[in-house]
C-alpha cells in the first residue's frame, strides 16, 4: 500500500514525461509546418518549463543541457534563426538527451549533449536567419492589430506561490489598449475568506500589435495553475444581443425575451442618468462572458493525477468487493427476509455502479500511444530512405492502460514490418503507379467489449508465393497443403520465420512477428492479416477492453461450472432431442435457416459427471465465425473478476482465467476464440487416429 | 550440517518433509475444480482466501497412487517461484504431522545409495534423532517437465533396494 506523499522527485519526473511526449509531437508538427508561431511558441514554453523545474528539483545538468535549446528557440521566436529540418532533427536528439539526463542521470553519456550541442551551436551560429541548406524562412509576423477577449483567473494560491498578479496585469497593458474589469464575484463572505488567497478576477478586452503567444508569455509561470481564457474578436462594432448570441450566453429566443427585460432597465437607468449606455453595454457582455465560463468549466470540470498503482489497488478492491457481493446475494437468495433482499439489490446494484466507475478511470484514449509512433515512423523512413508519412483515427478510443501499457511493443514492431516490408521503395512506387509517399494508417474502433486495432499501409502487400516457399522450405506445410489465405500469412507468426531476402536493421530477422503474436495472445487478443498484392496490407488485432471484470455467463456442464464471457455469446437456445440424436455424426445446428455447427464440451472436457435431460447451446462468436456449445445448464449472469491462471496451467489453451463464484468454487473462464481452435485440431486427431 | 524448519507431511507410507519458510498455511480440504486437459499433477484450482491457486498432487511426481481423500487430507500452501515469478501452489497431503527442526545435509553429501527419489525433487535430508527424512525441493519439482515414473513403480521400491 502507497499511502502518504509521492516523492516530489518521481512528480517530476512523470510530469517531465508529459512534456517529452507534448515537446516531441510539437517539433514533429514543427517539420511539417515550419511557419507556425504558435508551435514554436509550445515548443519553447515545454523547455523553458523542463529547465526551471529541472533545476528546482536538482537535475542541474539536465537545465544546464536545456538552456542552450531553449535559447534557440528564443531566437527562432525572435526572428533571429529559421527554421530548418536540422533544428528539428538536433531538438528531437536533444529532446532524447535531457530525458536521458532526467530519468537517469548517473548513467547519461555525457558525450552524445556535448556532440548535440556542438551542432546546434554550429546551426545557430551558421545560420543568422537565412543562411545555408535552404533554411525554411520563418514568416515574418505582420504587423495587424488584433483585439483579444481574455479572462484571467488566478489559483488561489497565486500569491502564497510568489507572483504578483498585479504586476502580471500591468505587464499585459503593456501589450497594447487595454480595458480591464475586475470581477469580485468570487469572494467569499468575510469569515471564509483567507487572508493571503486571490479572489480576483479580471475580464479584459486587449488590442494589441503583438502575436497571441505573447499573451501567454505574460502568464508563463502561472500558466498551468490559472485559468486563462484567450479569444479573438472582430472589432466591429455589435449589438448587445449580437455578441450575446456569439458568445453562446443565450440562444436567440431567450435573447429576445431577456432582451425586452433588459431594455427596460437599461432604458430607466440610462434616462435617470446613472449609467451610460456604454457602461450598461460593458456589464451585460460580462455577464455573458461570466456565464459561458461558468458552463464551460462546469462540463470540462478538472484533472488530477493519479499514481497508476493506486489504481491497480483500486481495481482489486472493487473485485474484492463483487466477489463477497455475489457470496451476500447467495446467502440472500436462500433466505425469506425481505429486507436483506432489498439491501442486497441495492449493494448488489451500487457494486455494479462502482465497478464501471473504476473501470472507468482505467480507461485510456489510445492516442496518446498513436502519437508516439510519430518518432518511430520518422526516424525509420530516414533510416530505410522511404518517405513514409503515418496516420491515424479513432484516437479517442478508449482502452483499459494495462492494455495500452502491454500494446506498445508489439505495435512497434507491426509498424516496422508494414515501413520496412510494406512500403516500397519511391522509386519502386512510381513504377507501380502509385504516389511516392507511403502510407501508413492506424486506427482503433470499439466493438461490442472488444476494440480493435487496425495497421494499415498501401504498400505491396503479403508476398503469398514466397510465405509459401519458405513455409516448405522450413518444413511447416508440405508442397501440397492446401492453405486458406488466413492459415498462408498466419504462417508469419512462426518463431524464426522471416521472408525478407536481405536482413535489414530494422527487421528480418524472424524474431518479432511470433513475439507480437505472443504479446496480443498474452492480453487474450488475436490477429487477423488481410492483404491485397500491390494495395497494401492490414493487421487487425482484436483485444479485449478490460483485463480486470467482465460480464460472464454462468453455465454448468457435468457438475463442473462455467464462465462463457457475457461478450462473445449471441444467443441461448435449447438442444433439441432429435438435434443431439441425429448430430452424434454431424454437429450442426439450424438456427433460423443457418447452419452452425457446435462442439460439446463435455466430450472435448472428457466430463463423466451427471447429463442433463435437456441439454442447452449458447450460441457464441470467435471473430467472424459463429458456433454453439453445448452446456446442461444456464445459470445466469455472473459479474466475473478475472484471476490468471499460474505457469503451471500456461499450457492449457481453452480459458483465459479462472474466476470466484459466490460460494466460494473456483469456475474456469472460456477462452472462446482457443475453445474453437482446441476443438478443432482435437477433431483433427481424431480423424488421424 | 545446518538446523532448519521443516513441516512433515505423510505421502502414502512415506515422510517427506518441505521447508517451513515457504509454507503459508496448511488447510484442510477443500472443493477442487478440475482443469480439463490439464496435467494429472496440477488437475485442480482451489480458492485460497479469495485467490484462485492451483493445486498440485505430489503422488502424481513421486510415482504413487493417490488415495482417496480421507479425514486426514489437507492441502499445505506455499510459495514458490515458477520460472522466476512467484507463485502460491497448494499441495495435497495424505497427512500432515508437525513442525520442527531438523540438522540437514545436501543432497549431494548424502550417499545415492539410500535414495529413492529422483535427485531433482530432493533439496536434502533432513536427520531427526534415528529418523531421516527426504526434504522435497519444491521449485525443482514444480518446474520439472522430464519423464516421469509409472504410477506404482516406488511402492516396488525401484532404484537400489
Amino acid at each position: 500500500m502507497n499511502g502518504g506523499l509521492p516523492d516530489p522527485v518521481q512528480t517530476f519526473r512523470a510530469e517531465a514525461a508529459d512534456l517529452f511526449e507534448q515537446l516531441e509531437s510539437t517539433l514533429l508538427d514543427i517539420e511539417g509546418n515550419p511557419g507556425d508561431r504558435d508551435l514554436i511558441d509550445t515548443a519553447f514554453r515545454a523547455l523553458h518549463t523542463i529547465k526551471g523545474s529541472g533545476a528546482m528539483f536538482g537535475f542541474e545538468a539536465a537545465a544546464a543541457f536545456t538552456h542552450h535549446v531553449e535559447n534557440a528557440f528564443d531566437m527562432v521566436r525572435k526572428g533571429s534563426l529559421a527554421v530548418s529540418p536540422q533544428l528539428v532533427e538536433i531538438a528531437l536528439r536533444a529532446k532524447d538527451h535531457i530525458r536521458d539526463l532526467i530519468d537517469a542521470p548517473e548513467t547519461a553519456d555525457g558525450m552524445t549533449g556535448d556532440i548535440i550541442l556542438k551542432d546546434l551551436a554550429l546551426l545557430v551560429g551558421g545560420t543568422p536567419a537565412g543562411g545555408h541548406s535552404q533554411p525554411i524562412p520563418t514568416p515574418k509576423p505582420e504587423i495587424k492589430r488584433t483585439t483579444f477577449r481574455l479572462h484571467i483567473v488566478f489559483a488561489q494560491n497565486a500569491m502564497m506561490t510568489g507572483s504578483n498578479p498585479l504586476r502580471l496585469l500591468d505587464e499585459l497593458r503593456e501589450l497594447g489598449e487595454c480595458s480591464m474589469v475586475p470581477v469580485a464575484d468570487a469572494i467569499p463572505p468575510l469569515e471564509e475568506i483567507d487572508p493571503f488567497g486571490c479572489y480576483m478576477a479580471w475580464d479584459c478586452v486587449l488590442t494589441t500589435e503583438k502575436p497571441r503567444s505573447a499573451i501567454d508569455d505574460v502568464f508563463i509561470f502561472v500558466l498551468d495553475d490559472m485559468e486563462l481564457t484567450v479569444e479573438e474578436v472582430e472589432v466591429t462594432p455589435k449589438l448587445l444581443g449580437e455578441i450575446l448570441v456569439e458568445r453562446g450566453a443565450v440562444s436567440q429566443e431567450v435573447l429576445q425575451t431577456a432582451l425586452e427585460g433588459q431594455e427596460k432597465l437599461g432604458n430607466i437607468l440610462v434616462k435617470e442618468g446613472v449609467l451610460s449606455n456604454d457602461k450598461l453595454r460593458a456589464a451585460l457582455a460580462e455577464q455573458g462572458h461570466l456565464k459561458t465560463e461558468q458552463d464551460r468549466a462546469a462540463k470540462e470540470g478538472t484533472a488530477i493525477r493519479v499514481q497508476a498503482e493506486k489504481l491497480d489497488e483500486l481495481m482489486d478492491q472493487v473485485g474484492e468487493l463483487v466477489i463477497a457481493q455475489a457470496r451476500l446475494r447467495q446467502l440472500a437468495d436462500k433466505s425469506n427476509d425481505i429486507t436483506l433482499k432489498s439491501i442486497v439489490e441495492e449493494i448488489e446494484r451500487l457494486s455494479g455502479h462502482l465497478r464501471d466507475v473504476s473501470m472507468g478511470i482505467r480507461m485510456v484514449p489510445i492516442g496518446t500511444l498513436f502519437s508516439k509512433f510519430r518518432r518511430l515512423v520518422r526516424d525509420l523512413s530516414n533510416e530505410l530512405g522511404k518517405q513514409v508519412q503515418l496516420s491515424w483515427s479513432g484516437e479517442e478510443t478508449e482502452i483499459d492502460k494495462t492494455v495500452i501499457e502491454r500494446l506498445h511493443d508489439p505495435l512497434v514492431h507491426l509498424i516496422r514490418n508494414s515501413v520496412d516490408h510494406g512500403v516500397e521503395r519511391g522509386d519502386e512506387r512510381e513504377a507501380a503507379g502509385k504516389p511516392r509517399e507511403g502510407r501508413v494508417h492506424l486506427s482503433a474502433v470499439h466493438s461490442g467489449a472488444q476494440v480493435l486495432i487496425s495497421i494499415k499501409d498501401d504498400g505491396k502487400g503479403l508476398d503469398r508465393a514466397r510465405i509459401r516457399a519458405k513455409a516448405e522450405e522450413t518444413g511447416l506445410v508440405t508442397p501440397d497443403q492446401e492453405l486458406s489465405d488466413n492459415e498462408l500469412f498466419n504462417l508469419i507468426f512462426h518463431p524464426g520465420f522471416s521472408t525478407a531476402q536481405k536482413i535489414t536493421n530494422v527487421s528480418g530477422r524472424g524474431v518479432g512477428m511470433d513475439v507480437v503474436k505472443r504479446m496480443i495472445d498474452g492480453l487474450r487478443g488475436t490477429i487477423d492479416i488481410a492483404s491485397t498484392p500491390g494495395e497494401g496490407a492490414v493487421f487487425t488485432l482484436r483485444l479485449p477492453l478490460t483485463l480486470a471484470i467482465i460480464d460472464g455467463l454462468l453455465v454448468r456442464v457435468a457438475g463442473e461450472r462455467y464462465v462463457i464471457p457475457l461478450s462473445a455469446v449471441e444467443e441461448c437456445i435449447e438442444l433439441s432431442s432429435e438435434d443431439d440424436a441425429r448430430s452424434t455424426g454431424r454437429d450442426f445446428l439450424n438456427i433460423r435457416g443457418d447452419l452452425v455447427p457446435f462442439i460439446r464440451l463435455r466430450n472435448l472436457f472428457d466430463l463423466s459427471g451427471p447429463a442433463a435431460l435437456y441439454p442447452k447451446v449458447v450460441v457464441v462468436s470467435a471473430g467472424e465465425f459463429r458456433f454453439g456449445v453445448v452446456v446442461d445448464q444456464l445459470l445466469g449472469g455472473h459479474q466475473t473478476v478475472i484471476k490468471s491462471l499460474s505457469k503451471l496451467h500456461a499450457d492449457i489453451p481453452t480459458f483465459s482465467g479462472a474466476t470466484i463464484l459466490g460460494d466460494g468454487g473456483v469456475a474456469l473462464i472460456l477462452d472462446v476464440p482457443r475453445l474453437l481452435d482446441f476443438s478443432q485440431s482435437r477433431e483433427e486427431q481424431l480423424k488421424a487416429s | 550440517m545446518e538446523a532448519i524448519k521443516i513441516v512433515t507431511l505423510g505421502l502414502r507410507e512415506e515422510v517427506f518433509a518441505v521447508d517451513a519458510n515457504v509454507v503459508r498455511e496448511i488447510l484442510d480440504l477443500v472443493p477442487v475444480t478440475a482443469v480439463p486437459n490439464a496435467d494429472p499433477f496440477v488437475s485442480g484450482l482451489i480458492n485460497v482466501r479469495g485467490r484462485v491457486v492451483p493445486l498440485a498432487d505430489l503422488h502424481v511426481r513421486f510415482g504413487m497412487e493417490t488415495p482417496p481423500p480421507s479425514i486426514d487430507t489437507r492441502i499445505v500452501v506455499v510459495d514458490v517461484e515458477l520460472d522466476g515469478e512467484p507463485t502460491t501452489v497448494g499441495i495435497l497431503a495424505d497427512k500432515v504431522y508437525e513442525v520442527t527442526e531438523v540438522t540437514t545435509r545436501s543432497v549431494q553429501d548424502t550417499p545415492k545409495l539410500g535414495m529413492r527419489w529422483r535427485p531433482e525433487f530432493i533439496q536434502g535430508i533432513g536427520k531427526r534423532g534415528d529418523d531421516f527424512m527426504a526434504i522435497i525441493d519444491l521449485s525443482g519439482l514444480l518446474n520439472y517437465s522430464g519423464p516421469l515414473d509409472e504410477p506404482g513403480s516406488a511402492a516396488d521400491g525401484r532404484s537400489a533396494r
